[in-house]
């Protein structure tokens, strides 16, 4: 069994799972991705194509874990065709990870899309430690929702705990996250708040977290060539997400210059999010 | 300077620079971001050296190109990725306080008289050629191994700044003390040494190289002893102050470094393990080692191997 992190697994893709046309989750077997904190993230390597960072899926089988892929550039679109039976290597789990302190008694997840991943590892290390999660997942519109069903499960079926938004009504309320965020809280109060989703989004979230005194914490995606805090590539004002993130919280957040503004190409020239 | 100053007896000079402290920041690591430079000389690091940069922006190589191969020891072939001259000018346009020295990159002359004219007018202690990278073709080390090429580049980066300029050499088809000597009489101030080493891996699972471009530059661990045997010939060899670099993962490192014959000493991809934190934490070593020899400054032991 593999013990240094950095050591690279080769492992074998033993099932996938189409989310939706554009998404998919691959299950493979390795301890260590098993028991990655939530926030974490593996680099993968798609033999031969990239190596791509990925947040780790949970997978309820001993020693199994996944990752879900939403195809977009070379690596993505490369690791989203695999199938099973394809191998692929990975490394990690590296970076940080949310803090669920003992003495939270409701938290409030809010994200959507792949930022779910994150996310759903921490309702179910919540749920083991008797926190009870009020889960937001929002999408543009119905064919983009997915994990409903394994978000479901882990907070146990209470169906006012699962709230599911789109932006043009197609499925659950009307309405952006955020939104729907600004209304659950004005019925209930959180301990802390854990987003993770599109970066603007995020902004929002961590924003109205501000606003209302509650303490936020978000999982932050860059571009990554090493993840191990050389190359400086996916670095965020003074910070990298690889080594001192995933996870920053709100109070760090709303001090970057980067946050919800720029993030940095492969050239490491600062492009600006519009 | 005070006795409780944390770089008391730690101050050095190398040609016309003079650095609080004798660590420094290798080229290509952390080296794009201004805010990373100023975090890095919070945690009292000497200098900051930045990521060679070149008349354009470059991608560099799909992943993999950076991997660790255990025992702190890397793999690289970044493809010298970088934003170019002019966003990189404007990234450190508001630098006043940071020890930088900028690192370039080019295939002529041509090149790298325009970045340095761009470059001058900021606030930085000089530049590092870079002739040495091993995995780029036309740039790097394939100019290295061409002594003429080496003169004129030095010459005409000579011809655009008064300001310290060092030459970073590695072991490539010419011997290291023959570059050194050719970049030293083309005008240079100060030879950096060593680079990566062209190296590679491969994984028995798939049968395929790891990195994309398929060979790379070996750094780390691994490399310190052919980096000191670097620093040592050159500085025996040769009138110009030497900043070594190689391998360098805690203060006896620095401290063997010097006694090879470097005036300071860079640490690259082991910071990625340590964090920025480790120039804190070697700078207070060094400290207490002059202290408890009984020195007055660190400096008093460059080059002292070469008396036996
Ligand atoms: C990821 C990475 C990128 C590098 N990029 C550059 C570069 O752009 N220019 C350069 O002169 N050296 C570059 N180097 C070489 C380092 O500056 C240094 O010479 C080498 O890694 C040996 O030092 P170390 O063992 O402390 O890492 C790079 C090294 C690594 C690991
Ligand atoms: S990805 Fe290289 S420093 Fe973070």
């Amino acid at each position: 069994m593999p013990t240094n992190i950095d050591n690279r697994r080769i492992v074998r893709i033993e099932q996938t799972i189409v989310e939706t046309p554009t998404v998919k989750t691959l299950v493979f077997k390795d301890s260590l991705s098993h028991t990655a904190k939530p926030g974490q993230f593996l680099m993968i390597w798609i033999p031969r194509i990239e190596e791509i960072p990925m947040s780790v899926m949970i997978n309820s089988k001993d020693g199994y874990a996944a990752v879900t892929i939403r195809k977009s550039g070379v690596g993505s679109t490369a690791l989203f065709e695999r199938k099973t039976g394809d191998l692929v290597g990975l490394r990690g789990p590296y970076g940080n990870s949310y803090t669920l302190k003992k003495s939270y008694k409701k938290i409030l997840i809010a994200g959507g899309g792949t930022g779910l991943v994150p996310l759903l590892r921490l309702a179910s290390y919540a749920q083991k430690l008797k926190i009870q999660s009020t889960v937001i997942i929002g999408a543009r519109t119905k064919g983009e929702v997915f994990f409903e069903n394994i978000a479901r499960k882990i907070i146990q079926d209470n169906d006012s705990s699962l709230k599911i938004c789109t932006d043009d009504g197609s499925y659950g309320i009307r309405g952006t996250t955020v939104e729907l965020m600004s209304k659950v809280l004005h019925e209930n109060t959180f301990d802390c708040v854990f987003t993770c989703g599109p970066e603007l989004m995020m902004r929002k979230v961590v924003d109205l977290s501000n606003e209302n005194s509650i303490p936020v914490e978000a999982s932050l995606e860059r571009y990554m060539k090493c993840g191990i805090g050389i190359c400086g590539s996916c670095c965020l004002d003074a910070s990298l997400v690889c080594q001192d993130g995933t996870v920053f919280s709100g109070r760090q957040l709303s001090k970057m210059l980067d946050f919800g503004n720029s993030y940095r190409d492969k050239d490491g020239q600062r492009i600006n999010y519009s | 300077m005070d006795i409780n100053d944390k770089n008391y007896n730690l101050s050095v000079e190398i040609d016309k620079i003079h650095l609080r402290n004798p660590t420094m920041l290798a080229s290509g690591i952390l080296g794009i971001s201004q805010s990373i430079f100023e975090r890095l000389y919070k945690e009292n690091v000497g200098a900051v050296v930045t990521k060679s940069i070149s008349v354009n922006p470059m991608k560099g190589y799909p992943n993999p190109t950076v991997i660790s191969i255990g025992g702190g020891s890397y793999l690289n072939a970044v493809g010298l990725s970088n934003p170019g001259v002019d966003a990189f000018s404007k990234e450190l346009s508001k630098n006043k306080k940071i020890p930088i020295m900028i690192s370039l990159v080019g295939s002529s002359e041509k090149e790298f008289s325009r970045m340095v004219k761009v470059f001058d007018s900021l606030s930085i202690l000089g530049y590092e050629i870079n002739l040495s990278c091993p995995h780029v073709s036309k740039m790097g080390m394939e100019v290295g191994d061409d002594p003429e090429a080496v003169n004129k580049i030095v010459k005409t980066v000579r011809m655009n700044t008064t300001k310290p300029i060092s030459v970073k050499v590695g072991v490539g088809s010419i011997d290291v003390v023959e570059l050194a000597r050719v970049a030293i009489d083309a005008g240079a101030n100060i030879i950096t040494a060593i680079n990566t080493l062209r190296a590679m891996t491969i994984d028995i699972e798939t049968m395929m190289p790891i990195l994309s471009n398929r060979v790379g530059g070996l750094s780390g661990t691994a490399i310190k002893p052919i980096g000191v045997r670097c620093v040592y010939e050159i500085s025996k060899n040769i009138k110009a102050p030497v900043i070594g670099c190689g391998g360098v993962s805690s203060w006896q490192d620095i401290i063997e470094y010097m006694m090879a014959g470097a005036s300071a000493v860079q640490i690259g991809s082991v910071l990625g393990s340590n964090g920025p934190k480790i120039f804190n934490r070697i700078t207070k070593d060094l400290k207490n080692y002059v202290e408890k020899k009984g020195m007055k400054n660190i400096s008093e032991i460059v080059g002292i191997a070469h008396k036996y």
